[in-house]
């Protein structure tokens, strides 16, 4: 298991990259590699030019500035795992990057290595999704910015053209007094979940749901956003009966299937674990609404 | 495919040891340390990621050796279980501690599992066992069934705390 | 009389030093000057024939030194086919792989060339350009379908899939079922997976001109096996091929074949006269490495009103894969184990072993012993539910007592000796156990858990194992002239510390320490007969032998001390590397200086009856197998809506006889465990209706981590065995066997409330939920 000949270069700026990106033929972009290397290594992917985005520097590392945060594309998951501040204004991202493969795989990967890779089972994906991100290319013509919602094109196809290179996902914080939940299902720690989801709430002074936002992830070609579940939510008072009425209506939705997890599985777990994921989210914002 | 198999020449330093030398592009960092540098103590389980045994420490943190490339190490430090021990052969606290706590059977999965480790003590040198389990959650031992790995780790936090060293 | 300063002992393992600071030596790790790297080309397809294979592009890639086919392997080895490890008359076709297939390959991976090149990466692109005119051929993929009219053939040849059919039987079957009270029907699927060492499996060949010989260096339980083989592919003499093992990461029984790669690599060894490897990488051992667990049961137990069983009677379908590497050995171990510790008056089984389009099954972990505990515990988990009653207390009332050991069961073990269990407490392990596991109390904390909505439930495995299998297993003792003692073996390590247990012995014996004793095992040179490390033989046979041969040497060294000192061979005894007379301070030899005067010493003369040198050699053959047994109870919650096991507590009762080192035989137990754990809950090889495999990564197929594998609480028995010097039984499989039986036992208690069965393992979170569906709609319907 060995991948197949390539040539390897060190890409030392951003503007070197997008040269680079724009000239070599039949090149891939190289961040964390935890995917990627992977997939050579199998032999699913072979390229002539592997470009080196790890020496930018200029597209690594968070910013937080009024209500808008701005990762780079080279920041690794660990990072985002461990830093404070994000773990403040957006608590859900350190909950769901703990189901981000291992310390020794999040001490490479990077954002903009899974959002390029864009397995429907990812968690920063869907967090993207869930968080309505925007996306920033950048290729020698310049800069192009996608909605998270348009970016997936279909399965592990991101719109990215010839040339460009991920650069940043930045999005706009949620009030700090909001809940937020994310979980998934995997048999093991680390594995792609069969199902997840993430769910933002805020409530209004009356304990109403006044916002909510969903994401599943590992159901479908890329990250779904439950436009009917999250209109359902609105103007209700968190219940029981309408964490449930929602998981039945998810269980509902067609869904990836496959000779090793099933269609109606899927289903049922999503269906499961978004009414888990609703209840705590509303508990937690309810909570966060009285701190 | 190119023509020519593209190689360069790269310098880092391995167990506090400088090295230069040749390495196809496309050798990952474990097949350069095992191949081209003949330490062979750093192993490969499944080289799609999965198992852990590959696990070197690259500027201190663990990472998978079978997916960086030997050419990204350019210039940085590498610890392999080769490394582990004192300069005089001592072995290190958890070295030791797996060796009084059964911590290995084959002896396979062992480096990735003492890098691994090496780099999470330091880090939370207070960890408790489900700290430590999900720590070993991407190193997959064969032989053990994890029990005496979690001991000897837990025990070397002991004895690290109460001042060992290599 | 030797002293007990390490046997018994938790004694720290000799084989650690170098393993933890990366000194090991595994097959991978080996250097030489000139060595070669082999990539294999590949059957993509379970079934195929071929005319033709195009070699010219890959040939011309760069740093290719040959392409080979199974036309371009030497001439002796033209038309042959691998040894049959374990012939058995009731075999219907003999089948096992050819060193490369020559026009039909029989599941995907099967191995049609092999490029040797000067890297792996080299050999892997060229193996990548290599062109097969494959004809696909309808592909069998399951070994129930395999028997049903019409199935696609497996191999061509065939008319049908069958290898071969066992019928097992004692006692009055049909009167017992004429006289049940209850009879008791069920079907149990086990499914398959596989042993996974961390270490892939790999060989490394050199042959010398010279002297027309081969080295090879092969990741293997059995160099013995494998010298076996190659010699008679290549027709040579025994002392032509050395077979060594360097350190092996582990077996756990795959390791135990001979395979088509340790006859191609040699070949290209000579072929080319350079040094050639090949190390197996992960995807390969998911294709080609053999599985094992896949069976169907069906079979019903007569019971009398009390529960008590009458008669159990069925047929058995065992999945061989592709070809018979091991013969049959398996399903008849499984049709042989399936009683456990209960005295069953009667006994009927019909075994067809069947054919598939998938990678060969042999011995793994348990060897066709955890599916048939499955199917015994989970039979009588279900007798206790139709008579209401307690499954430990079934089981109670069935038990083998101590009282009646030796107990002849009926049948005939694969050794050909009958099944007669030797020693052993199974109702006492099982009290020891349920003690252990707070069983009594499990109904309170079930009710209290159930009131927060938490669902637990508590499941029980017992077993009996046959282990310690003859023929036999040799060492050689010798004192060295540096003072120093070696241990030969032809035992193979891969984990389980011979070098340790061995030495152990042998130092009780010499009164020495363990450290001043280096075990050398696993080379054909060394030792020029051994059978292999499988079926928890090891320290039954190699310990035996050691345990001889040093008694022996124990008794040489008095001898020679007295002759020297001329007082009688009671008057010395040995200390601590030395011989001197007792109750005396004064006159003591080393063992350096007895080990000089042996090996020819000018002027000094041996004592009469004397041979040269101070060396003594054991072979043990044990009369017949030794059986451990033991009782597992799992405790476990159950999330009903996922379907997500989580394993609380896991209790293990063990009795493998006299224990030489309890730290080592916890690793073993706790290592089992972990391994029936995947099999209970998570590892299994799916393969699509073409008998493709769909689980090939280990992300796909799942191993066990640290975070799934509970601590077990490890209760040790011992009842000691006649059957050899040590008292000894094997220690290694005993882990795993009826670990899936009390894990699903378990899981099926947890979702009581839901009256769900479960028949099958693994048992899958999707599974679980499946099957709490298909309950509650059967439940409404019912309404
Ligand atoms: S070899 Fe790198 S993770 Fe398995
Ligand atoms: S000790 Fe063998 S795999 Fe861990």
């Amino acid at each position: 298991m060995k991948p197949a000949p390539f040539t390897y270069h060190r890409a030392e700026s951003l503007a070197e990259a997008a040269e680079m990106a724009a000239t070599l033929d039949n090149a891939r972009l190289l961040s964390g590699g935890q995917s990627l290397m992977a997939m050579m290594n199998l032999r699913y992917v072979a390229v002539d030019h592997l470009i080196d985005l790890n020496p930018v520097a200029e597209i690594a590392g968070i910013t937080i500035g009024s209500g808008r945060v701005t990762l780079g594309a080279m920041t690794r998951q660990r990072t985002v795992l461990e830093d404070a501040a994000l773990a403040t204004c957006c608590p859900i991202l350190r909950e769901a990057l703990g189901f981000v493969g291992h310390v020794q795989t999040r001490n490479r990967g990077t954002v903009g290595g899974s959002l390029a890779h864009l397995d429907p089972a990812a968690e920063l994906p869907g967090m993207a999704a869930l968080l309505g991100a925007e996306i920033t290319l950048t290729s020698q013509d310049g800069a192009r910015r996608v909605a998270m919602a348009d970016y997936p094109l279909g399965y592990m196809t991101p719109d990215i053209n010839e040339g460009e290179i991920l650069t940043t996902l930045s999005f706009d914080a949620w009030p700090s007094a909001h809940g937020w939940d994310f979980r998934e299902f995997a048999q093991r720690h680390g594995d792609f979940a069969m199902a997840g989801v993430g769910s933002l709430i805020t409530l209004d002074t009356d304990g109403r749901i006044d916002r909510a936002a969903v994401v599943l992830i590992g159901v479908d070609d890329g990250p779904v956003r439950p436009t009917d579940v999250e209109a359902m939510m609105i103007g209700e008072t968190p219940s029981d009966a309408l964490f449930r009425a929602a998981g039945a209506l998810i269980a509902e939705r067609p869904m990836a299937g496959d000779a090793l997890v099933t269609e109606a599985y899927r289903q049922h777990l999503a269906g499961v674990l978004l009414r888990r994921s609703l209840a705590n989210a509303c508990v937690r914002a309810s909570e966060s609404a009285h701190a | 495919m190119p023509d020519a198999l593209p190689e360069r020449r790269i310098t880092l330093t391995v167990n506090g040891k400088e090295h230069s030398a040749v390495t196809e592009d496309r050798y990952s960092l474990a097949d350069f340390l095992r191949h081209g540098l003949g330490l062979t103590g750093t192993h490969l389980g499944c080289e799609h990621g999965v198992c852990g045994a590959c696990t070197v420490l690259v500027d201190g943190e663990a990472v998978r050796g079978c997916l960086m490339l030997a050419v990204q190490a350019e210039g940085r430090q590498v610890t392999t279980i080769e490394g582990l021990a004192g300069d005089d052969g001592t072995l290190s606290p958890l070295q030791a501690a797996f060796m009084d706590n059964h911590g290995l059977q084959c002896g396979f999965c062992t480096p990735g599992i003492l890098t691994t480790l090496t780099a999470y003590l330091r880090d939370n040198p207070d960890a408790d066992e489900p700290e430590l389990r999900e720590a070993l959650s991407g190193n997959i031992c064969r032989c053990t069934g994890y029990d005496t790995i979690v001991r000897a780790a837990l025990a070397a936090a002991d004895a690290m705390r109460k001042g060992a060293t290599a | 009389m030797s002293s007990t300063a390490f046997v018994g002992q938790r004694v720290k393992r000799v084989e650690d030093p170098d393993l933890l600071t990366g000194r090991g030596q595994f097959l991978d790790d080996l250097k030489l000057p000139g060595l070669l790297e082999a990539a294999f080309v590949r059957s993509p397809f379970a079934h195929a024939t071929f005319t033709e294979i195009d070699a010219a592009e890959a040939r011309a890639m760069p740093g290719v030194v040959a392409v080979l086919t199974a036309r371009d392997l030497p001439a002796e080895m033209l038309d042959k086919r691998i040894l049959l490890q374990v012939p058995h008359p009731e075999i219907t076709y003999a089948v096992t792989q050819e060193p490369l297939a020559t026009s039909e390959v029989c599941f995907v991976g099967e191995a049609v060339a092999v490029v040797i090149a000067e890297s792996r990466h080299l050999a892997e692109d060229a193996a990548e350009r290599v062109i097969v005119d494959w004809e696909p051929l309808p592909a069998t993929a399951h070994c129930d379908a395999a028997l049903k009219p019409g199935a696609p053939a497996v191999h061509s040849t065939m008319t049908d899939n069958i290898a071969g059919r066992l019928n097992l039987s004692f006692g009055d079957v049909d009167a017992a079922f004429r006289n049940a009270a209850h009879v008791i029907r069920e079907r149990y699927e086990p499914h398959r997976g596989t042993g996974h060492p961390m270490e892939c499996r790999g060989v490394v060949a050199v042959y010398d001109l010279v002297s027309d010989a081969f080295r090879i260096w092969s990741s293997t339980q059995t160099p013995h096996n494998t010298q076996r083989a190659v010699i008679d592919m290549f027709g040579l003499a025994e002392d032509h091929v050395r077979v060594i093992t360097p350190d092996v990461g582990g077996g756990f029984g795959p390791k135990n074949q001979v395979y088509p790669e340790e006859l191609v690599i040699p070949a290209a060894a000579r072929l080319l006269g350079r040094p050639v490897k090949w190390a197996e990488d992960r995807r390969e051992h998911f294709l080609t490495t053999t599985q094992e667990r896949d069976q169907v049961w069906d079979v019903a137990a007569a019971v009398d009103d009390d529960g008590r069983l009458l008669g159990i009677k069925g047929t058995l379908i065992h999945d061989a894969g592709a070809y018979l590497p091991w013969g049959i050995i398996m399903p008849y171990i499984s049709a042989t184990t399936l009683p456990g510790p209960y005295k069953l008056p009667a006994y009927r089984m019909a075994v067809t072993i069947a054919f598939t389009n998938l990678v060969p099954t042999t011995p793994l972990r348990g060897a066709g012993r955890p599916q048939a505990v499955f199917a015994m515990e989970r039979l009588l988990d279900a007798v206790a539910a139709k008579l209401g009653l307690d499954p430990a207390e079934v089981r109670r009332r069935n038990f083998i007592q101590a009282s009646d050991m030796p107990y002849d069961m009926g049948l005939t073990y694969r050794d050909g000796a009958p099944v007669m269990y030797d020693t052993g407490d199974y109702p006492d392990a099982q009290a020891k156990a349920l003690a252990a596991a707070g069983y009594d109390d499990f109904p309170a904390r079930q009710k209290a858990a159930l009131a927060q909505g938490r669902h637990i439930g508590i499941g029980i495995g017992n077993y009996v194992e046959g282990t310690g299998l003859g023929p036999f297993e040799g060492a050689t003792i010798r004192i060295l002239t540096n003072g120093r003692v070696a241990i030969y073996t032809g035992a193979a390590a891969a984990g389980q510390a011979h070098r340790t247990t061995l030495a152990q012995i042998c130092a009780d014996e010499l009164n020495i320490d363990v450290t001043d004793i280096d075990v050398v095992g696993g080379d054909t040179g060394v030792m020029p007969r051994g059978a292999g490390t499988y079926a928890s033989r090891i320290t039954v046979n190699a310990g035996s032998s050691t345990r001889m041969a040093a008694t022996e040497l124990r008794g040489k060294a008095l001898a020679l001390a007295a002759a020297k000192f001329d007082v009688k061979p009671e008057d010395v005894e040995l200390t601590h590397g030395a011989v001197r007379i007792k109750g005396e301070q004064g006159d003591s030899i080393t063992f350096e200086e007895l080990a000089k005067m042996t090996s020819g010493m000018p002027g000094y003369a041996l004592p009469k009856g004397v041979k040269p040198d101070l060396e003594a050699s054991g072979y043990f053959t044990p009369p017949q197998a030794t059986y451990s047994n033991g009782s597992h109870v799992a405790e476990v919650e159950v999330d009903p809506e996922t379907g997500q096991v989580t394993i609380l507590k896991y209790t293990v009762v063990h009795d493998c006889g006299t224990i030489i080192n309890p730290m080592l035989v916890d690793g073993q137990v706790q290592g089992g465990v972990a391994h029936g754990i995947g099999n209970a809950l998570l590892e299994r090889m799916v393969f699509d209706a073409d008998a493709n495999p769909l689980t090939t990564t280990f992300a796909d197929y799942l191993m066990p981590t640290a975070e799934i594998v509970p601590t077990c609480d490890i209760v040790h028995m011992e009842s000691p065995t006649p059957l050899n010097p040590l008292g000894a039984k094997g220690a290694g499989e005993g882990g795993t066997i009826p670990a899936p039986a009390a894990i699903v036992a378990a899981v099926e208690n947890a979702l009581s409330p839901f009256g769900i069965r479960i028949t099958d393992c693994p048992i899958t979170p999707q599974r679980i939920v499946e099957l709490i569906n298909a309950a509650s709609e059967t439940n409404q319907e019912d309404r």
